[in-house]
């Protein structure tokens, strides 16, 4: 659990434009308090981009992102992209260390024992002092990970964090972020529904040019679902004709 | 290994240099042979002769680098961090690298004597540019998901900039310095030639017109030892320093 509490996240209203033709328009995105919402949708139409919004980091963007109280949620939000982003000069440690030394802060011992057991907690133990250069991919998004506890943040923001690795790897690795993130206001963009089904408490699907919400889909139980749940395949099953119907459309679109 | 390699490249060039003077039969006072040559270094005054003239040069070549380094370092930064000082300053740097060194040589030697300063100056110009451009594209191509990341954790401009990007930039740099060093020694001996009073440069303009031709082969010799030498000591210091500039850092953003 973060320590402080995780807000329920609004977007009102947001547009985007891109060389010239709208991305979206007038779109209202809802992230509940301490769930996941997870974000299907066809490669290009914008849920990068939705999530660099909320995150405050698309300023050619209208909207932005706010609390139930109407205040922002700049500063309160951690980021995990696809690309583990780990800075190839500093240690695995100094890596998971790197939000304090951007803000300026002394590093405190106390502060440097929390990046152990957070690099302990994913399962990098004795690993502290490794270049990302020495490690293997699901290590490098481990350390990514960590990072990203590190900064316990109430609100995560996640990228496709688990795309470009192998299929054993991300099975663990989905179950280590959903233990590790539990409470947390999560918003994940992913291609693969199964990933959407399995961690998200709520999944939506962005389609069309300028890009919608669908209704939001509330699978039975709590994440970390089962995979072999034979609704949850079900499931997967229309999600992947929807999506397949929403790529039509959007490649029907292209000129 | 390595070293085997050098050996042989070595006396394979020696070999030609002496096959090509047996075989054309040419003057001793055209090109003598390396044995000629290499009789010079037995010599003991002469010997004191080129390493007198080679220290000169040698200490115009090392501060000509580190001080047409430092300078590239911190007009690189100054660039890099402040569009306003970007507009106002590439002009300026295009327009000085507009003008070759070698017409600026007579007036620097004017300016600041037949020393060592205006040789300095000629291998700090030369470089400058090379160094400032080099580092200049390393800090304006730092990886967007690393500053995605950067903002996200809430880091000042300039801790961005010392954090990140200047250590992402630190390989750029080191191909500009490796340029430099090569190109450092044309600075020296441009000035050496245009007006000096010590030098190997010097010294090559004194043998020739005195038909010293196998002392004006040797300072030639020793002047390529020394900037090979250079360049060697120059590309170790920096793998040491930049040991995971091997290791692909970047990663590309989606969307």
């Amino acid at each position: 659990m973060p320590n402080t509490p995780a807000p329920t996240v609004r977007l009102h209203a947001a547009s985007l434009d891109y060389a010239g033709a709208p991305v979206f328009a007038a779109l209202d995105l809802t992230l509940p308090a301490g769930q996941t919402t997870c974000l299907l949708g066809p490669s290009g139409v914008g849920k990068t981009s939705l999530l660099h919004l909320v995150a405050g980091l698309l300023p050619g963007a209208v909207g932005a992102a706010v609390d139930e109280h109407g205040r922002t949620v700049q500063g309160r939000v951690a980021y995990l992209a696809q690309q583990d982003l780990l800075l190839p000069w500093l240690s695995a440690l100094d890596n998971v260390l790197l939000g304090s030394r951007l803000r300026g802060e002394t590093v405190s011992p106390a502060a440097t024992d929390q990046a152990r057991d957070l690099l302990a907690r994913v399962g990098l133990a004795g690993r502290e002092g490794d270049r990302p250069g020495t490690l293997s991919g699901g290590m490098r998004q481990r350390v990514a990970l960590a990072r990203t506890l590190m900064e316990d943040r109430p609100i995560v923001l996640m990228d496709e964090p688990f795309s470009s690795l192998d299929a054993i790897t991300r099975y663990d690795l989905q179950g280590l972020a959903a233990e590790c993130l539990a409470g947390r206001t999560v918003l994940l963009v992913t291609h693969d529904p199964l990933e959407a089904l399995r961690l998200g408490h709520r999944v939506l699907v962005m389609s069309g040019v300028p890009a919608t919400l669908g209704d939001p889909l509330i699978p039975a139980g709590q994440p970390p679902r089962d995979p072999a749940n034979a609704a949850l395949l079900g499931l997967q099953a229309d999600l992947l004709k929807t999506l397949s119907r929403a790529k039509a459309r959007q490649d029907a679109h292209q000129p | 290994m390595k070293a085997w390699r050098a050996l042989t490249i070595a006396g394979g060039l020696l070999l030609l240099w002496q096959a090509l003077v047996s075989v054309t039969g040419v003057a001793a006072y055209i090109l003598p042979g390396p044995l000629l040559v290499g009789r010079v270094f037995l010599d003991n005054a002469k010997l004191q002769l080129l390493i007198a003239h080679a220290v000169v040069t040698g200490s115009e070549i090392a501060l000509g680098l580190v001080l047409g380094c430092l300078l590239g370092c911190v007009s690189a930064v100054l660039v890099a961090s402040s569009p306003p000082v970007r507009r106002w300053l590439m002009p300026v740097l295009v327009v000085s690298q507009a003008i070759p060194v070698f017409a600026l040589a007579p007036a620097l030697v004017l300016w600041l004597g037949y020393g060592l300063l205006s040789k300095v100056a000629m291998a700090t110009l030369i470089i400058y540019f090379p160094v400032t451009a080099a580092f200049f594209d390393g800090l304006r191509r730092t990886d967007p998901g690393w500053l995605d990341l950067a903002r996200t954790m809430g880091g000042s401009r300039w801790r961005i900039l010392r954090h990140v990007r200047i250590p992402a930039a630190l390989p750029a740099l080191s191909s500009g310095i490796r340029v430099a060093t090569a190109v450092a020694p044309i600075g020296a001996i441009v000035g050496e030639w245009v007006g000096s009073s010590a030098g190997l440069g010097y010294l090559m303009l004194q043998s020739n017109a005195r038909l010293q031709i196998d002392v004006m082969f040797a300072a030639l010799l020793v002047l390529a030892l020394m900037a090979v030498g250079l360049y060697f000591i120059v590309d170790a210091g920096l793998r040491r320093v930049l040991p995971w500039q091997a290791e692909d850092g970047g990663s590309r953003t989606e969307e």
